[in-house]
């Protein structure tokens, strides 16, 4: 008889938050940390890059063209004799800010939009979802395409092109979320106290859609990364000689039979960083929503 | 039925008509005068009066939209400046080559998806569940470009068994064509395979636990009967509407496939396209690929009403 609540109050502490609860959940999951790590260790490779890039990433060395890994290059040389390794660890920036940036930018557009669509409803709701369902229609990576075509290419166009195209994800998950809050009694409560609709909509609803939007956002930094990756790949994003792991990819396809190594170290470091925010995202949809257990 | 079929096209035509305005917009982007980067490095006045006369460059934004959705109507896509050919006849070229690359594709997703996806819920927590979810994070993550360049390692220079790249028409030597298209097949199919194992597992889950499922054993039917016919063709109605979603992802994916693996199809039209800085073609592809996308997701959704028997009651 002793032993059941016990065991129950050492299950779910009653003084814990529900953020720390949830933090407790993230913690246990093996994936997600496997993934956290991973990610803080590309976060730390761009901002050590200066510092622990063996090479410039730009110096050309005509006596070192397309050479194998050895200890004075261990992933190789490209075709006009730079660092492979060295590129790499530049090229995580340019990869890293990408998905950061396009997603702030989504974040910025899609949840003021979608938050004014749910919590006005009406006109301005039909019209809202109407802009976001025929932004929706046009496939992700070709409405990147044709912006990034239109704006020119550079790592700044592409970043806006990749933050606008995934706004409207952002939108509907802002705009469902906010349907579903909005009816909630303490919403309620703030509307007969006299608050206003901008007070209610930023201190009721706001802290309450974090949670899908958290997720949402660290598995969309995960499609940013590859949409970026592709945009440079087709000469889109960042521009030539400044490294980009997708631009190394695009250069090393013509070399393929002669220098593997010059494709496989970009590939598998997108692979890496995008597997760890997906399962990052994973283990946060997870944490902070115990339904999808 | 004629109820719902009115009521569903109604919601596309808003749709359509922002999409329109959408990929009309895009032209406001760029920076400058149309006519100047339109010309080339020419610059020749006639040219540029030229274009400004057959563009209506001089007329108000709405006017210049009613002239431009005019013509689309009427199938008039423009011109592409680079090969001097209507943009509609030129996606009409290159659209069964991707056709027949996505059709592929989408078979390859299929099997391999819904069978992971039915082993890894029959099999679930086991090793089976775990190495099909493996494979599922790893189509999610893998960028399809890199892999296309790692199989043409693998497959063309250390096996030589494929082409490393090029297009060989079916109608000419279809084994050639089979050989050209396999690998850029598998490379865009891997992604949705990830994403159809997901939803095939998840919903099989749910179906295995119902009580006609239970009913079913409860009869003494084979475990093999269960799955396959009472489970899974309840599991798979979603996966219809999911199909035609993924229609998406094929023609994104097709892009870079296309690019990697240099086959003349409709990804690689938008790509050469951007580069010779041939907009109308840009917008062309735009607007068919987001037509092809609504008109799919209506049929899939008919196809839902049509085998949901609920939905029909």
């Amino acid at each position: 008889m002793t032993a059941i609540p016990v065991t129950a109050a050492a299950a779910a502490p009653k003084d814990l938050s529900p953020g720390q609860r949830a933090l407790r959940r993230l913690v246990r999951r093996k994936g997600a940390m496997f993934g956290l790590a991973i990610v803080v260790l590309f976060i730390l490779m761009a901002l050590l890059a200066p510092w622990i890039s063996p090479h410039d990433p730009l110096a050309t060395s005509w006596s070192a063209v397309r050479k194998p890994p050895s200890d004075l290059y261990p992933l190789g040389t490209d075709e006009i004799g730079r660092d492979v390794l060295s590129r790499v660890i530049w090229g995580t920036r340019a990869s890293l800010m990408a998905g950061v940036v396009s997603v702030c930018i989504s974040l910025s557009l899609g949840v003021p939009i979608g938050m004014a669509a749910g919590y006005l409803g009406r006109w301005p709701d039909a019209l809202i979802s109407r802009i976001t369902d025929a932004m929706l229609a046009c496939p992700f990576l070709i409405l990147a395409i044709a912006f990034a075509a239109f704006l020119g290419p550079s790592l700044t166009n592409a970043m806006i092109a990749i933050g606008v195209s995934a706004t409207p994800i952002f939108i509907r998950l802002t705009r469902a979320q906010v349907l579903s809050v909005k009816v909630e009694d303490y919403v309620e409560a703030a509307r007969a106290v006299g608050n206003s609709h901008l007070r209610i909509a930023l201190r009721h609803i706001l802290p309450n859609i974090v949670a899908p939007l958290l997720v949402q956002a660290t598995l969309a930094i995960a499609a940013a990364i590859i949409a970026e990756a592709s945009l440079s790949f087709l000469g889109l994003g960042q521009q030539p000689p400044a490294p980009s792991w997708g631009s190394m990819l695009n250069t090393a396809k013509n070399y393929i039979d002669h220098a593997p190594w010059m494709a496989i170290w970009p590939g598998l470091s997108i692979f890496l960083l995008v597997l760890s925010f997906n399962l990052l995202g994973d283990g946060l949809r997870d944490a902070l929503d115990p339904r999808h257990r | 039925m004629f109820n719902y079929l009115v009521q569903r096209i109604g919601t596309i035509i808003p749709t359509l008509f922002f999409v329109s305005i959408l990929i009309f917009g895009l032209q406001q982007l760029l920076p400058g005068d149309p006519a100047l980067i339109l010309s080339g490095e020419d610059r020749d006045e006639n040219v540029i009066a030229y274009l400004r006369e057959k563009f209506h460059l001089d007329e108000p934004l709405p006017m210049r939209y009613l002239y431009w959705m005019g013509n689309v109507l009427q199938g008039d896509l423009g011109e592409s400046l680079r090969i001097q050919q209507p943009v509609l006849d030129l996606i009409l070229q290159k659209l069964p080559v991707t056709l027949q690359l996505a059709a592929m594709a989408m078979v390859i997703a299929l099997v391999i998806g819904i069978t992971a996806g039915i082993v890894s819920a029959v099999t679930k927590d086991s090793v089976w569940d775990y190495a099909a979810n493996v494979i599922s994070l790893w189509g999610l993550s893998t960028p399809n470009f890199w892999l296309g360049i790692m199989m043409i390692l693998f497959f063309s220079v250390w096996l030589g068994w494929l082409p490393a790249s090029g297009y060989v028409s079916p109608f000419e030597d279809l084994k050639a064509n089979l050989a050209s298209m396999i690998m850029p097949a598998f490379v865009l199919g891997n992604a949705i395979a990830a994403v159809l194992m997901r939803h095939t597992r998840s919903a099989m889950l749910q179906v295995l636990n119902a009580d006609y499922v239970r009913t079913a054993r409860a009869k003494g039917l084979v475990e093999r009967i269960v799955v396959l016919k009472h489970a899974l063709r309840n599991a798979l109605i979603p996966i219809i509407t999911l199909g035609a979603l993924e229609f998406g992802t094929l023609l994104s994916g097709s892009v870079l496939t296309e690019q990697v693996f240099s086959i003349p199809g409709f990804g690689k039209l938008i790509v050469d396209a951007v580069f010779n800085r041939d907009y109308a073609v840009v917008q062309g592809v735009v607007l068919v690929t987001a037509t092809a996308y609504i008109t799919l997701n209506l049929l899939a959704d008919l196809a839902y009403f049509l085998v949901n028997p609920r939905l029909r009651g």
